[in-house]
């Protein structure tokens, strides 16, 4: 399988602050790639390394199967990037915005006439093609951003947090408009915090601290996750909720709802039991097991990061 | 491959033209100063910088009170300098009146006036000058030599042949016509500086550049592509102030214009790029004002605008020699007052083209496309 984007080492310090340490990954080419960590992980300064606005503090990088720094320039005709903040400019309509991102793209001519066109059609910006860009609506901004983004249509296509201010529904078509660009065959790799999203993706890279601490597919994840997950169902849950707390098996419990969702040792050999034996004293209490979610995943790779670097199968 | 690469280039350079004529257009306010700023400070310069005196405002203590006396306030009063608006009875009060502040210049004539004025010997009559104002007190001392003959034209006083002064130049000493080339300069200076050093901070402070340098843009295609509109607005204030020029203060320029614009070209290319050099040093638009400020100032104290150049210590001078605004004075005074063709400015304008191409590569080699 040839890799889109292939890292080794990757690192960047600023002063002694670690942003990103020593991460390596591999993203095959055509698929929709999730970069998942809590803010301030490390993922918008990964995604800077990898279209060379910053420069690693060490590390490889080969993006498309060209060398970065060196064949950065030429790297950057093929690679649309989407930006975490909104960096269209606000003065400019929505028209105007895409004309000069097309022609900057070398994009030109009746090429550049289609191709806009043709975004305005494929993102719904078509009612607003005179509007000044600065005054469109949070999920408006980030369709104009995707749509110069994608003018060129790039091979590959880096989106650091793309649904950030956007609306559940908005979000919805603006991932069946990533996974349709990939079936048209470009890789698009995506950072977001948001699990709904991380589920979406082909295969997850999980970042925390800098450092990536899990990696595969969202189903493999899942079934390799090293816990056993049960749901409580109590009409005390804080008072449940404190006592599994001092339990040693207990990785993490979280509150969704009236429901607890425990995270234990999977070395117990019986969850189910050992946890209806702990809850014993507290009345009208069901307790059932439960599949492992991507949340589950991301909390055991997040707070256990020492211990577990990186499992899964590639 | 090579004229591809080309075309690539120049329709990168012109996307990015395009765009700041489009900021520029939506941009109010700067589009105001491109046309309001040469406005009004021609007029304001224009008008108030007048080193030309005219009625000061004095006094008379006259003690001899005939007609001599009487036809010497006249005749004084006629030179338009003067401008006597009372009358005391002693030197004493002239001064007290001078002191005070309400007039700037006392004349008094000794009861004896006459009497000396035919011998020769002494100095018939004295102004007392308020020597605060230097200017004043430069203009109003010429009087010394005030070519008074009492009586009309038959006098029996022999005639030396004193100081003949004959301005070359500016035969009325019109101020004005010395101030507006040099405000060309100076209106030049001021807002191609400030335009340019703003252009490429700004699209760092509202996140602009995150996306631009992500893109195959190169450094000289950038700055190029910016500073070329501004080129035109430069050439668009250089009309004004010559129209405004020659419509209120006669302005000599006619078939001057093809050196004036040349000139003027490439100082606004110097400017340009300098504004250029400013925006790759600040970090946010503040500090480019405050770079702006610190350029500005020396240009329009340094420069030969608002005193002598060849008044000012050694040391202003060397240090005036690297501002642009000090080359372009000497050319643009030179093709409007003394209407010396480009071949005889050649040098200054020289300077200024090198100092152009000089600062484009700077800028261009300054400008990094990463985000540290």
């Amino acid at each position: 399988m040839t890799m889109a984007i292939e890292v080794k080492g990757l690192t960047k310090t600023f002063g002694t602050f670690t942003a990103v340490n020593q991460v390596d990954m591999r993203i095959p080419e055509n698929m929709v790639y999730g970069f998942l960590g809590p803010n301030g992980s490390g993922k918008t300064t990964a995604i800077r390394m990898m279209c060379g606005l910053l420069e690693p503090t060490a590390g490889e990088i080969e993006v498309l199967g060209m060398q970065i720094p060196a064949q950065t320039e030429a790297i950057r005709q093929q690679v649309g990037y989407m930006t975490q903040r909104f960096s269209m400019y606000g003065d400019l309509t929505v028209k105007q915005n895409l004309d000069f991102i097309g022609k900057i793209m070398g994009v030109t001519g009746k090429r550049l006439k289609i191709r806009k066109e043709e975004v305005i059609e494929q993102f719904n910006l078509r009612p607003f093609t005179s509007s000044l860009a600065g005054e469109l609506s949070g999920g408006q901004k980030r369709r104009l951003a995707l749509a110069a983004a994608t003018i060129h249509k790039p091979r590959l296509l880096l989106l650091d947090e793309p649904t950030s201010e956007v609306d559940p529904n908005t979000r919805r078509d603006f991932w069946d408009q990533l996974f349709t660009m990939c079936e048209q065959g470009a890789t698009i790799l995506v950072t977001t915090h948001l699990m709904d999203e991380a589920e979406r993706c082909h295969h997850l890279a999980i970042i925390n601290d800098g450092i990536k601490v899990a990696d595969g597919s969202p189903a493999a994840l899942k079934s390799a996750l090293a816990a056993a997950i049960l749901e409580v169902k109590s009409p005390r849950p804080a008072q449940v909720k404190s006592h599994l707390h001092s339990l040693t098996p207990v990785i993490s419990t979280t509150q969704v709802g009236i429901l607890l969702r425990v995270m234990v040792d999977p070395k117990l050999a019986s969850p189910l039991q050992w946890l209806s034996r702990e809850l014993a004293s507290f009345v009208d209490t069901e307790i059932r097991m439960s599949n492992p979610s991507i949340e589950d995943v991301f909390v055991m790779a997040t707070t256990e990061m020492h211990q577990n670097p990186g499992h899964g199968n590639q | 491959m090579a004229t591809n690469s080309l075309q690539a280039s120049a329709t990168r350079t012109l996307a990015v033209c395009k765009k700041e004529i489009l900021h520029l257009i939506r941009d109010r306010l700067t589009f105001g100063m491109v046309v309001m700023i040469p406005l009004i400070q021609l007029v304001l310069f224009g008008y108030t910088i007048n080193t030309d005196v005219r009625d000061v405002p004095a006094a008379v203590a006259d003690s001899l009170e005939n007609s001599f006396s009487r036809q010497l306030v006249q005749d004084l009063q006629a030179s338009q300098v003067l401008d006597f608006r009372s009358i005391v009875h002693s030197p004493q009060e002239l001064e007290q009146l001078i002191a005070s502040g309400a007039v700037s210049a006392g004349l008094y004539i000794p009861p004896d006036a006459e009497n000396r004025y035919y011998l020769g010997d002494r100095p018939y009559a004295q102004i007392l000058i308020d020597g605060s104002d230097t200017v004043l007190a430069a203009a109003v001392t010429s009087l010394a030599r005030f070519p008074f003959l009492p009586g009309g034209v038959i006098a029996n006083k022999s005639q030396g042949l004193g100081l003949s002064t004959r301005l070359l130049y500016n035969p009325e000493k019109r101020a004005a016509l010395f101030t507006v080339p040099g405000l060309l300069g100076v209106i030049l200076t001021m807002t191609m500086i400030m335009f340019t050093s703003i252009a490429i901070v700004r699209e760092r402070e509202r996140g602009n550049m995150e996306l631009l340098i992500a893109t195959p843009i190169k450094n000289i295609e950038l700055m190029v592509g910016k500073i070329s509109p501004y080129i035109a607005i430069g050439m668009v204030q250089v009309s004004i102030i010559l129209f405004l020029g020659v419509l209120l203060f006669q302005i000599p320029v006619a078939g001057k214009l093809v050196p004036i614009f040349i000139a003027c070209l490439i100082f606004i290319l110097a400017n340009l790029t300098l504004g250029l050099i400013i925006s790759t040093l600040a970090r946010n638009q503040l500090a480019a004002m405050q770079m702006f400020i610190f350029v500005f100032l020396p240009s329009m104290l340094l420069s030969g605008f608002m005193f002598p150049f060849v008044a000012m210590p050694k040391i202003a001078q060397q240090l005036a020699e690297v501002l642009p605004l000090t080359h372009f004075l000497r050319v643009i005074r030179g093709i409007i007052l003394r209407n010396q063709p480009l071949s005889v400015v050649w040098e200054d304008l020289a300077f200024l083209l090198l100092f152009a191409l000089f600062f484009l590569i700077i800028a261009t080699f300054r400008f990094r496309k990463r985000l540290e």
